[in-house]
């Protein structure tokens, strides 16, 4: 948007603004605008809290989890997440972890891709067809199976170890990936959650290097997009800021994305999980 | 056949509160997709909610509802253990009753 300054007004403008300089303790009228439309915008997320779709998404997962499904007609009750066969209570706050059964280091999303197929025996092309909501009627059932899961964690601290030399590793690599600044725009996470108070049009967006920020922003993934309609997981995050950043495409799963979650996850550490969550 | 509704209803004096949380695409009729051809209009046209076989509250939606609409209302009366039940009708014909005791 420009801003038009009529004749004149430049200089009431310019004399205004020594003013406020002069004042001191006034505040600059665009910083309160600011956040004031912050203020607001909290205001319409307590609103919406109440009756978060989210919980439609946890009801779908819940079903689709204990549905005998796939050419093995198996569920996925019997799923390791972690903390034993069919323990799903909590499970979210400790991942991402090393399986020692697949001998890799998993986040959520990528074991319930393997969960699909070694016990329902999915294909790889099969358990990948709908990975993210359209926004319409096809609905994702790998995001509704992550609502679910991760509704089974709220109120559990977060503590994800590093103690498995697999598992530091890709909390090293994903604060490489982090701070690292490529493409087009010569872009990196770094560039927009690397200092307090930025923002993409009206939107703050949380400094992930401080301790609060990591937490704040990592607790309340995955959440309702209330202007897409659909339930976002962390994958969906990660996928869309790299497009964001014009990064190459980040792949459903791949050890880039799990290194990044691992780095978020792990200093997140400590606070109460809290998602699903409902955003703008 | 659509997903289950979400209900909770609570009691609170001679009071019950009751939220419900439906799952629709409310899709309004003025959208395009990416053809250029217009989303064709699909919304819940009316709500009624009955406690005990008695309606307690009867509501024409239109378009202007939002995706996976959230509705909160109360009425005078309910006790613990009774059922509230909850029906929607959208202009496709298709209707889901679901229901929820008083807690």
């Amino acid at each position: 948007m420009r801003t038009f300054v009529a004749p004149g007004m430049g200089t009431l403008l310019g004399a205004a603004l020594l003013a406020t300089a002069l004042g001191g303790a006034a505040v600059a009228p665009a910083l309160l605008a600011q956040s004031s439309a912050v203020d607001e915008i909290a205001k319409y997320r307590a609103a919406l809290q109440d009756g978060n779709p989210a919980e439609l998404w946890e009801a779908r997962g819940e079903g689709i989890w204990k549905q005998k499904r796939g050419p093995k007609q198996a569920s996925l009750e019997q799923c390791d997440l972690g903390l034993g066969p069919g323990v799903v209570k909590g499970a979210y706050a400790q991942l991402p972890r090393n399986f020692a059964d697949a001998d890799r280091v998993m986040d959520l999303e990528t074991r319930l891709l393997w969960c699909m197929a070694t016990l329902q025996g999915f294909s790889d092309a099969d358990s990948r067809k709908q990975l993210f909501g359209n926004g319409n009627e096809r609905k994702s059932d790998m995001e509704a199976i992550v609502a679910y899961v991760t509704s089974e964690s709220r109120g559990v601290p977060m503590n994800v170890g590093l103690a498995n030399p697999k598992a530091a590793e890709m909390y090293r690599i994903g604060e490489r990936i982090f701070y690292f600044r490529g493409g087009p725009h010569d872009f990196g996470c770094v560039t927009c959650h690397g200092d307090d108070a930025k923002r993409i049009r009206l939107q703050d967006l949380p400094n992930l290097t401080t301790k609060e920020g990591a937490q704040k922003a990592y607790t309340t993934w995955p959440a309702y997009r209330v202007s897409q309609g659909e339930l976002r997981s962390f994958q969906w995050r990660l996928y869309d800021c790299f497009r964001q950043q014009r990064f190459p495409e980040l792949v459903f799963g791949s050890d880039a994305s799990i290194a990044l979650t691992m780095f978020l996850a792990r200093n997140a550490n400590g606070a109460p999980f809290d998602a699903p969550a409902i955003k703008r | 056949m659509a997903d289950p509704m979400k209900i909770r209803a609570n009691v609170t004096g001679d009071t019950t509160e009751v939220k419900v949380l439906m799952s629709h695409e409310m899709e309004t009729g003025q959208r395009k997709d990416a053809q250029g051809k217009t989303i064709p209009a699909w919304f819940i046209q009316s709500v009624t909610a009955t406690w005990n076989g008695n309606t307690v509250l009867a509501a024409q939606w239109g378009p202007a509802v939002s995706k996976n609409p959230f509705l909160s209302f109360k009425f005078k009366g309910g006790a613990k253990g009774d059922k509230v039940l909850i029906t929607w009708v959208d202009n496709r014909g298709d209707k889901r009753t679901d229901e929820a005791t008083i807690a």
